[in-house]
């Protein structure tokens, strides 16, 4: 295992064995560490100083700087766990279902985020913290998914059972995505229809960049807590494996 | 293949009829539980009606995911079930069968018992008929989506719990279609489309989940 030769010229493949992967990761992380920050402080100086006060909503409408990208990322990062669960049970490839495992933490936290920073905006427009409504409740369903998923391959010990078990449940799971995005769509909501779309934004420019820079920043610190969390998935799998314990020695060496 | 599904069906009934218990343990759960609403919240005629949809469909909920895990776990012990999953006939064949013959124990005595409720809480001739008929078909879907959370759970440590956490969100829109039909029935609206959606998603887990549950059940078991 110690002849770790060069990488071949350019190969995806080979970055899908923990052993190549956890190098690597190790390198990005502080990258997209470094950027989410950047571009949190931009995202909320534009936020807070920068875009104009809404014409209904006065103040409170700030808030949409952390709860529309949060809820964008609580729904993606579930697709992107369902993802790679299914390679994973697909191909039987070790590193995918690790990535599933270390995206679920990160997509439950902004499940809750969403829910907890909508909780706030809910209060002053809508005068109430917690309505039944149909967006609410399918997102909290997504949180009930994420911790579902947790729970399922926290009970199993066979780590080759827990990452099948969880891959179905996942994607079962995934049915309640369409049903959240569309859900202002299909029901007659209380919740806000939405301001963005593919054909434009019912935004005033600043606004929309303010919200467009906080998705990009939740989006790299999503990027970056997952593979830190991967990387200590992989050593914790791979612990018997011959470069885990050269790793351990040099590092203990230092 | 008919004949595969009607002896797995014919075996579970068999079974369940040698252990009288365990059906009639379940049913009883789900009066009990209807029972208690009432006394919890008050005698209030008014009050009483309006819940009265949510609470036997809230019910019929727990009592299926308590007698989910009946399903695999008895033929698990036995090693029965790694026969089944060894044996030449189709895997989601034998699960449909097993799914069906868990309806036919819990969810149907349930639906029968449902009217009897709707008597208790003075719903109306008209409300409790939708009643009955959206929980003839939610329950099948149950049982269908049960089937899955005890396929995956299967041996776990804590697996009655885990089970419910798995299987309670999934169950939430055949809840939400179900008790809404009997809802909109009381205020006079049209019910057609939520016994509609209803069907669509007995359809939809009749197709699916077997052959998701034979998946559950190769993993768990391997």
């Amino acid at each position: 295992m110690t002849t770790t030769t060069a990488a071949p010229r350019f190969n995806l493949y080979w970055f899908a064995s923990p052993q190549t992967f956890y190098p690597l990761a190790g390198k990005l992380v502080p990258w997209f560490a470094g950027l989410a920050v950047v571009l949190t402080l931009i995202g909320l100086y534009i936020g807070f100083w920068v875009a104009p006060t809404d014409a209904t909503q006065g103040e409170s409408y700030r808030i949409i700087f952390i709860h529309v990208p949060t809820a964008w990322m609580s729904m993606f990062l579930y697709v992107v766990m369902a993802f790679w669960a299914a390679v994973g049970l697909a191909f039987n490839t070790r590193l995918s279902s690790m990535m599933a495992t270390a995206i679920a933490p990160t997509g439950a936290l902004m499940t809750f985020l969403a829910l907890w920073t909508g909780a706030l905006w809910g209060r002053p427009t809508w005068g109430a913290y917690w309505v039944w409504d149909a967006r609410l409740t399918s997102e909290l369903i997504l949180l009930f998914l994420y911790l579902g998923f947790i729970a399922l391959q926290a009970a199993i010990d066979d780590r080759r059972r827990a990452d099948k078990a969880g891959a179905v449940l996942a994607i079962i799971g995934v049915i309640n995505v369409p049903i959240i995005y569309f859900s202002v769509k299909w029901w007659n909501t209380l919740h806000q229809g939405a301001s963005v779309s593919v054909k434009g934004s019912s935004m005033a420019t600043t606004m929309l960049w303010g919200m467009l820079i906080m998705a990009l920043a939740f989006w790299m610190y999503a990027i970056a807590a997952t593979l830190y969390r991967v990387r200590t998935i992989i050593l914790e799998r791979e612990r018997r494996a011959d470069w885990v314990r050269e790793l351990a020695a040099r590092e203990a060496i230092k | 293949m008919l004949n595969v599904l009607l002896n797995v069906i014919r075996r579970d009934l068999l079974l369940a009829v040698r252990q009288k218990a365990d059906v009639l343990n379940t049913l009883f759960f789900f009066v009990v539980v209807v029972t208690i609403v009432p006394l919890g919240i008050g005698p209030e005629p008014n009050l009483l009606r309006a819940i009265a949809p949510g609470v036997v469909w809230v019910a019929a909920l727990l009592a299926a995911i308590l007698s989910l895990p009946r399903l695999f776990a008895n033929d698990f012990a036995d090693g029965t079930l790694e026969q089944m999953l060894l044996s030449a006939e189709p895997l989601p064949l034998i699960v449909l069968g097993k799914a069906a013959a868990h309806w036919l124990v819990t969810g149907l005595p349930l639906t029968l018992m449902s009217i009897l409720f709707g008597v208790a809480f003075d719903i109306g001739v008209e409300e409790t008929s939708v009643m009955v008929v959206s929980l003839l078909l939610g329950t099948p879907v149950l049982s269908l989506i049960g089937a899955v959370g005890a396929a995956l759970t299967l041996g776990l440590r804590g697996g009655g719990v885990l089970t419910s956490l798995l299987v309670l969100p999934l169950f939430i829109p055949v809840l939400i279609f179900g008790s809404g039909a009997v809802g909109a029935a009381a205020s006079g609206v049209g019910y057609a489309a939520y016994l509609l959606l209803l069907s669509a998603f007995l359809l939809f887990a009749l197709v699916l989940t077997p052959w998701l549950v034979g998946i559950a059940l190769r993993i768990s078991v391997e």
